[in-house]
């Protein structure tokens, strides 16, 4: 696990960084996406520290029955109009 | 008296089948009267809504319902799909209609009590209306708001000791057939693997970090009863590897038309299909051609069976699967998006189904498989597609499955195989010296 990954604190500050500065043209997110905020780590540990954001409702998931999405709590529209002026 | 025309879904319960119209315009009339004073939580004539919407996307050719959002309930990523209706002022009953997905049993075997409970808690709870059972397999809630889903997972989960289903980008519901509960082909205990398989991938199931859906499934014999070879990523399928037990006095009853002998175990019997014929029915069917009856005698060759388990169930006092059982692995089978349907590819041939480790031998293919489609799997991309763009030969790299013969589909059809340095003798590193001492240039 690398450095960044194994900080709590910093792993979600770099994600949420990361998130608000994409939050201009989208607000939700593959998880395969947060591969390029942690380069160094395997999938399966990144899902472990992701989800925990999830369960302290930093993030939260977007689903739209076949895929699911990962967007930070309460950006964004919450529902399939996503996207629409 | 309908609170809305429906004359185009009216069309519909005119046909020879039973109709799903002619189910909700029962149910919405159940509703509608309340003999058993149930206090609603989401609005009475929801299902007239439900009718409504329905006729009216007929009428427009298009559909009205939104679907996807952030709903769900506290930790999980799955097991709720959420709808919405983009006409809420014409019918508000289904402003908010989500989908639940519940965890159907192993073998779906229910008590009634269970089935009681259940629908119990979606009357007052939700709509009412259920699919038993969905595609994947799980049972199906349909249609309840927002802030009933937290109550009903506190009920489902506290009081009827029951999960929710996957959906989304997540391990989605595992389901089996009867297996060796009900059934004398069955190769391996399907119910056991797949509840522990449920069990053990808890995480998968709920929390959602996969390219996209993956399914398992469970089949106990050739048979395919669940056809897991078509409908999931991976697939669990029973096979044996010694040979087919024959009962040579048994198959000569069946020749003989002995009435106790009936083919297919009389699964046909309702209409005269003429005197049983073996070379027939069962040897020129036989996709091998491995069988022959000489002398009274039934041989087979065993080495060139496929397991297509036709003489089987055509001859089933006669014939039974062997004695050294387990099942087969194949994966990449989804319906069509990209590249249309397919089946799944056989990886591993044969494997002992053995609960004793914890089935071992079958989770590190599982993990193997999935780090690599979640390491290079594009978004919403299948196993199966994945296996397409990088090739099968990787899919044995990195379950570490040597190629075996049972892995080629077509032989001689691909004249390139390429090989790695570590797996040609001496390397790819020559002594150019020594070659021209036997080569002009």
């Amino acid at each position: 696990m690398s450095e960044l990954l194994d900080n709590k604190e910093a792993a979600t500050k770099a994600v949420v960084d990361w998130m608000a500065k994409k939050s201009k043209t989208k607000t939700k997110f593959y998880f395969k996406d947060f591969y390029k905020v942690f380069p160094d780590d395997k999938p399966r540990l990144i899902k472990k520290v992701i989800n925990k954001m999830v369960e302290e409702e930093v993030l939260e998931y977007w689903s739209s029955g076949s895929t699911t999405m990962y967007g930070l709590k309460g950006a964004g529209i919450q529902h399939s109009s996503e996207g629409e002026k | 008296m309908a609170k809305h025309e429906t004359p185009l879904l009216d069309q519909l319960e005119s046909g020879p089948w039973p109709s799903f119209v002619s189910d909700l315009k029962q149910q919405a009339e159940v509703r509608a009267k309340n003999e058993k004073g149930v206090e609603f939580q989401i609005p009475q004539d929801c299902v007239d809504d439900l009718l409504g919407v329905l006729e009216l996307s007929y009428k427009h050719g298009r559909t009205h319902w939104k679907h996807g959002g952030i709903v769900g309930v506290f930790g999980y990523g799955g097991g709720v799909i959420g709808r919405y209706c983009d006409q809420p002022g014409l019918f508000p009953g289904v402003e908010h209609f989500h989908t639940m997905r519940v965890n159907q049993p192993a073998g779906k075997y229910y008590t009634t009590d269970y089935l009681k409970k259940l629908t119990e808690l979606w009357d007052f709870r939700g709509s009412g209306v259920t699919n038993m059972h969905g595609a994947t397999g799980d049972i199906v809630l349909l249609g309840t708001t927002t802030p009933q889903l937290e109550e009903i997972f506190w009920t489902l989960t506290h009081d009827y000791n029951q999960d929710l289903g996957g959906s989304g980008s997540n391990l989605r519901t595992p389901a089996d057939c009867l297996g060796q509960s009900r059934c004398e082909y069955a190769c391996y205990d399907t119910q056991a693997l797949c509840h522990f398989l449920t069990n053990e991938y808890q995480d998968e199931l709920h929390r959602p970090a996969f390219p996209y859906k993956f399914k398992f499934k469970f089949d106990a014999c050739p048979n395919c009863c669940v056809a897991s070879i078509a409908r999931s990523d991976m697939s669990f399928i029973g096979t044996w590897r010694d040979n087919i037990r024959i009962d040579q006095d048994a198959v000569n009853k069946y020749v003989e038309n002995d009435a106790a002998y009936p083919a297919n175990a009389g699964a046909h019997k309702d209409r005269d299909w003429g005197l049983f014929d073996l070379e027939k029915e069962v040897l020129s069917l036989c996709p091998t051609k491995c069988m022959k009856f000489d002398n009274k005698k039934l041989s087979i060759d065993d080495a060139n069976c496929t397991r297509c388990m036709h003489c089987i169930n055509v001859m089933p006092r006669a014939l039974k699967i062997g004695e050294d059982t387990g099942l087969s692995i194949l994966c990449g089978a989804k319906a069509p998006i990209l590249d249309g349907a397919q089946m799944g590819s056989l990886l591993v041939p044969f494997v002992k189904a053995n609960p004793d480790n914890d089935y071992e031998e079958i989770t590190e293919i599982i993990e193997n498989v999935w780090d690599w489609w979640m390491e290079e799997g594009k978004n919403r991309e299948r196993l199966g597609e994945l296996i397409m763009r990088q090739g099968f030969q990787k899919l044995l790299e990195v379950t570490g499955i040597e190629a075996q013969p049972q892995h080629v589909a077509y032989p001689r059809t691909n004249p390139y195989i390429f090989w790695k340095e570590d797996e040609v003798t001496g390397g790819w590193e020559r002594d150019v010296e020594e070659f021209r001492k036997h080569h002009l240039r």
